[in-house]
């Protein structure tokens, strides 16, 4: 009986092996052990010891944890990091969401708008942009020349923590093409039905937008959530390109952080743990925010 | 009449919306024909004059190498990936969408864990790892992960198509005698092409963006790919302030994304209006 079962588990096709499909997916595989999983490991393992590239690793238990508590450079690192999620997220997630409402009507000349909202996210990450990025916040630069010209005092943007924040954000922002994607596509996914019943019942743009159109956008919020979140907490190239981490250390994030301990100094073991802290910050985030929704995602 | 003025807003906030989007780069190439006074001093995009030697230096470079040698760099990276990424996705989908085998539902939300795994904590250890492998400072690192299906966005995407391939086509070459793979480069991979495409496109213009991964690997000048070469030339340009060579250079760098961006603009405007990158 249990024999039968085995058997009946695996459909394929007559003449197809159950292995057949195991050998397409051996590079997969291969891959995810050799270059996920087994990197993970080591750099759990690694952790736990003293270790500066050229000599060998000598276990030291939780020491490192214990430096990294105590390192004020460690504590700025995230309280920056964090600044910067908040200060991104929620904005690049209204952003991008409005600005696909808009894009959804039926109206000519859409498509070309489309493509060009999508054009920053594409060319953003490119140095080239972000390079132009550092230019654009000048004291001389762009945005002074505007806020200057429509009579706002100029801002020094480099000079202080939060301006030179906004720097980033702002950058990210702009780029939000990836994520409006998600929304307009499940937007597309909304029966038209829907409003057309909302209508007739005599509800308006606003009632329609807050008991139809966002109800069911909650899994498309929920993921752009949780992927904007994971890539804001590793934020890097921004940082150290544009600001260098300044100023005071108030750009400094934690992705800069590890690569500084890494390839800058060498501490491999502090940087493991280091890493290990990031890692296991944004998971229980995730799974606290999965947590959360979960209930308002399955209503 | 309310409708109509309902468009005219919406026109003219996406229209305002626009001008926020493209000014910045077209403030960038306006930028790159102007005199080192001249970007300080106007937000107008347009140069009083244009003046061609921030590219003609530029290219050239205070360096051992001209730009060119630093894009040939990058086309080094990117060619074998986008071959890699696209062999080791589509054999790595065909299994997953179309056969079942022992330990699939593990293996496939391995993949979506994949998806979710912060990188950053794998740069030191991947890092040791090429390092033990004694393969620091090639192009080893940054293409040869790509063999082994290593962008699970690309699968989620490909086995989406390959299920939507109907099922008779399959049957019907079966009965003449195809094999597993011969069915999937004669009766698949046509079948999937624009999928195939987004990928090579956006493999394309992730790793021309590509900055932390050769950042961390390559250490000789003469191997770094554009994106290093322009943040050198950030550094060496802040004692002489020659700002239009760097946003020249910029303006080069972009060129390639670009233009691949305009000639494979079909496939990107089918996803934007069809909204169906998921």
């Amino acid at each position: 009986m249990k024999n039968n079962n085995k058997i009946k588990k695996y459909h394929n096709p007559v003449g197809e092996s159950k292995y057949t499909g195991l050998f397409l997916v051996m590079p997969f595989i291969v891959g995810f052990f050799l270059l996920q999983i087994y990197p993970f490991v080591v750099s759990f393992v690694l952790s736990f010891t003293k270790f500066s590239i050229n000599d060998t690793p000598e276990f030291i238990g939780f020491k490192n944890f214990k430096m990294l508590f105590s390192d004020s450079d460690f504590w700025k690192a995230f309280f920056v990091t964090f600044k910067y999620v908040i200060m991104l997220v929620p904005l690049k997630i209204a952003v991008s969401l409005l600005t696909a409402l808009m894009l959804s009507t039926r109206i000519k000349g859409m498509g070309f708008f489309r493509t060009l909202y999508y054009i920053p996210s594409i060319l953003g990450s490119n140095i080239a942009i972000v390079i132009m990025w550092s230019f654009l916040f000048t004291s001389e630069g762009l945005v002074n020349q505007v806020l200057d010209a429509v009579g706002i005092s100029k801002i020094g943007w480099y000079g202080e923590e939060t301006p030179a924040m906004w720097i980033i954000v702002f950058l990210r922002v702009w780029e939000f093409g990836s994520t409006m994607i998600i929304f307009l596509s499940a937007i597309n996914d909304i029966p038209r039905e829907l409003y057309d019943s909302a209508r007739t019942d005599g509800a308006g743009n606003i009632k329609t937008f807050f008991y139809i159109t966002l109800p069911m956008l909650k899994n498309a919020i929920f993921l752009n959530l949780i992927l904007q979140m994971i890539t804001a907490f590793q934020e890097f190239n921004a940082p150290f390109l544009i600001t260098g981490g300044n100023p005071l250390k108030g750009t400094y994030t934690v992705a800069m952080m590890i690569y500084d301990e890494s390839f800058k100094y060498y501490n491999i073991g502090y940087a493991s743990a280091l890493s290990w802290v990031l890692f296991v910050v944004i998971s229980l985030l995730a799974l606290l925010i999965f947590k959360f929704t979960k209930k308002i995602r399955s209503d | 009449m309310t409708k109509n003025i309902k468009k005219v807003f919406l026109y003219v906030v996406l229209i305002l919306g626009s001008i926020f989007m493209m000014y910045p780069v077209l403030w960038l190439i306006g930028a790159s024909f102007k005199t080192n006074d001249e970007i300080f001093s106007s937000i107008w995009f347009m140069p009083e004059s244009f003046d061609f030697s921030p590219y003609i230096k530029g290219w050239k470079t205070s360096g051992a190498y001209n730009m060119g040698h630093y894009f040939i760099n990058t086309f080094k990276i990117i060619v074998p990936r986008i071959i890699f990424t696209v062999v080791s996705s589509s054999l790595t989908a065909y299994g997953f969408a179309m056969y079942d085998f022992p330990f699939k539902k593990l293996l496939f939300s391995f993949l979506m864990a994949m998806l979710f795994m912060p990188q950053t904590v794998m740069f030191l250890p991947s890092y040791m790892i090429w390092k033990s492998l004694g393969v620091l400072d090639t192009y080893i690192p940054l293409t040869l992960p790509s063999l082994f299906a290593s962008e699970g966005m690309f699968i989620f995407m490909l086995v989406q198509f390959l299920k939507n391939v109907p099922r008779e086509i399959d049957e019907a070459s079966r009965i003449d005698g195809c094999g597993t793979l011969k069915r999937l480069f004669f009766i698949y991979i046509p079948c999937i092409r624009p999928a195939l495409i987004s990928i090579m496109i956006f493999t394309f213009l992730w790793t021309m963006n590509e900055f932390v991964q050769p950042l961390i690997y390559i250490s000789s000048v003469e191997k770094y790919p554009m994106t290093l070469a322009l943040r050198m030339s950030m550094d060496s340009t802040s004692q002489g302030y020659e700002y239009n060579k760097i946003i020249a250079m910029s303006v080069v760098g972009l060129l390639p994304s670009v233009s691949v961006f305009a000639l494979a603009q079909k496939y990107f405007i089918q996803d934007i209006t069809a909204g169906s990158l998921k």
